[in-house]
């Protein structure tokens, strides 16, 4: 299992749990996993097309991945809002 | 005791007065964030939202009890998955004829529908998979259905306009879809282009005139144009009297279908109150002259911009009240149908929306 790690209204709507230990061989594998478990994520990281929302960054171990990164059990995956605003 | 329902860049404010005598804020919701466009639903007292969070993408949320407590978050508002095509952002929602219905209005050029007051919506399929779509043109706020005008006891009726897709009209709720654009005039296309259905119609609000149904108003892209028969064609009222045929929002007076309010600005290139002067326009005779309206309102060196949802209404006749919110975070009212002004609040954020409640 990967960790994946997310944050702020993420966490809210993820059961208030900051770490979720997940199966899954790619990131966005991992991502509808997570879905699964918490509904309430449904279209907040992910969009209708599958793909990452275009201001959310994820990083795997540390470098910056996307939704066809491999993931390897006891990978650490973040989930984190871009900077950016106005 | 007046409520007014405000959408700004950076957060929901409800304020609360008696027009003439003072506003004040008693609610900021949804902190930093883009609230798009807010509203009370009079019939339940729902508080619907919609934010579009430059993370987490568009979403409706929704109250029925404190406005500074948890929303809830609304189903449905989202596109079939499978396409190439994401849900940009909800721009207005608006209440149906049938109790527990409401409309959303959204980009890229797509309209909900909730039969639950708002917790749950479903994309109207007939608007969606119109064929000419892949050829349908953004304007410069996106592919925007802006406009959502239903027809007084008549749910079936429904006109709605897409910048710049331009006027849909449909009388079976919404199955079936046609264009009404007729004599609507773009004149930043070429005269050949206009034969082209598709060729961009950037319609920038339009308003039906409760009392004469088939009477509608419409701000355009260059243009103030009615319609006499609900939408199927349209004729230039902008040349009586107006500053400029540019703008964004516009209002009728419910009690009077010779009346609209439209806000001039400059010119497509310089989107701001023309002469530094905030007036409004008003019409009684249908479009046929127009009179500024500006008692009360900023005049020497006010160079503000009025988005298209954020000009909004209470009352009607002799009790209209109106207001209106800048980009600026001014915000104007008159409750004496548009004669005199005074300032309700100043230096919120970026206005992007107002509604009476």
């Amino acid at each position: 299992m990967a960790v994946v790690r997310v944050r702020g209204p993420l966490r809210n709507l993820a059961g208030g749990l900051a770490e979720h230990q997940l199966e899954g061989a790619t990131v966005v594998a991992l991502l509808r996993e997570l879905e699964r478990g918490h509904p309430g994520v449904g279209g907040w990281i992910l969009d209708e097309r599958g793909r990452i929302r275009r201001h959310i960054n994820v990083f795997v171990n540390g470098e910056r991945g996307g939704e066809a990164t491999a993931v390897r059990p006891g990978d650490r995956v973040e989930v984190l809002p871009a900077i950016t605003g106005g | 005791m007046t409520e007014l329902v405000v959408g700004t860049k950076k957060g929901l404010f409800l304020l609360e007065g008696e027009p003439g005598s003072g506003f004040a804020v008693k609610t900021r919701a949804f902190a930093g964030q883009p609230v798009d466009f807010a509203t009370r639903d009079r019939r339940s007292g729902r508080l619907l939202a919609t934010v579009t969070s430059p993370f987490y993408g568009p979403k409706i949320f929704y109250t029925d009890g404190d406005p500074d407590a948890e929303w809830e978050q609304a189903q449905g508002v989202t596109l079939p998955e499978g396409g190439e095509q994401t849900l940009e952002r909800i721009w207005v929602i608006a209440c149906g004829e049938v109790e527990g219905t409401l409309y959303a209005g959204g980009d890229p050029g797509v309209l909900f529908e909730s039969r639950d007051g708002g917790a749950s919506w479903e994309i109207n399929a007939g608007l969606w998979q119109q064929p000419s779509r892949p050829d349908w043109q953004p304007g410069g706020g996106g592919l925007c259905l802006h406009s959502i005008c239903t027809w007084p006891g008549e749910p079936d009726k429904l006109a709605v306009a897409v910048s710049a897709a331009g006027m849909w009209l449909t009388e079976d709720g919404g199955r079936s879809w046609r264009r009404g654009n007729e004599g609507l005039n773009p004149g930043y296309l070429p005269e050949e282009a206009l034969r082209d259905e598709n060729a961009g119609r950037c319609v920038h609000h339009v308003e039906r005139a409760p009392r004469q149904p088939g009477r509608m108003f419409m701000q355009f892209h260059g243009g103030v144009y009615r319609s006499d028969d609900a939408g199927e064609s349209w004729t230039d009222i902008g040349g009586g009297g107006l500053p400029s045929d540019f703008g964004f929002p516009l209002m009728v007076d419910p009690a009077d279908p010779d009346s609209a309010y439209v806000i001039p600005l400059v010119a497509d290139m310089d989107r701001v109150t023309p002469d530094g002067r905030v007036r409004i326009y008003e019409t009684r005779d249908a479009g046929s002259s127009w009179t500024a309206r500006g008692n009360g309102l900023p005049a020497e060196h006010a160079y503000l911009t009025v988005l298209r949802q954020a000009f909004s209404r209470a009352g009607e006749g002799g009790q209209l009240e109106l207001y209106f919110g800048a980009t600026s975070g001014d915000l104007f009212g008159s409750a004496d149908a548009g004669s005199t002004w005074s300032t309700v609040a100043t230096r919120l954020p970026p206005v992007y929306s107002v509604v009476t409640a």
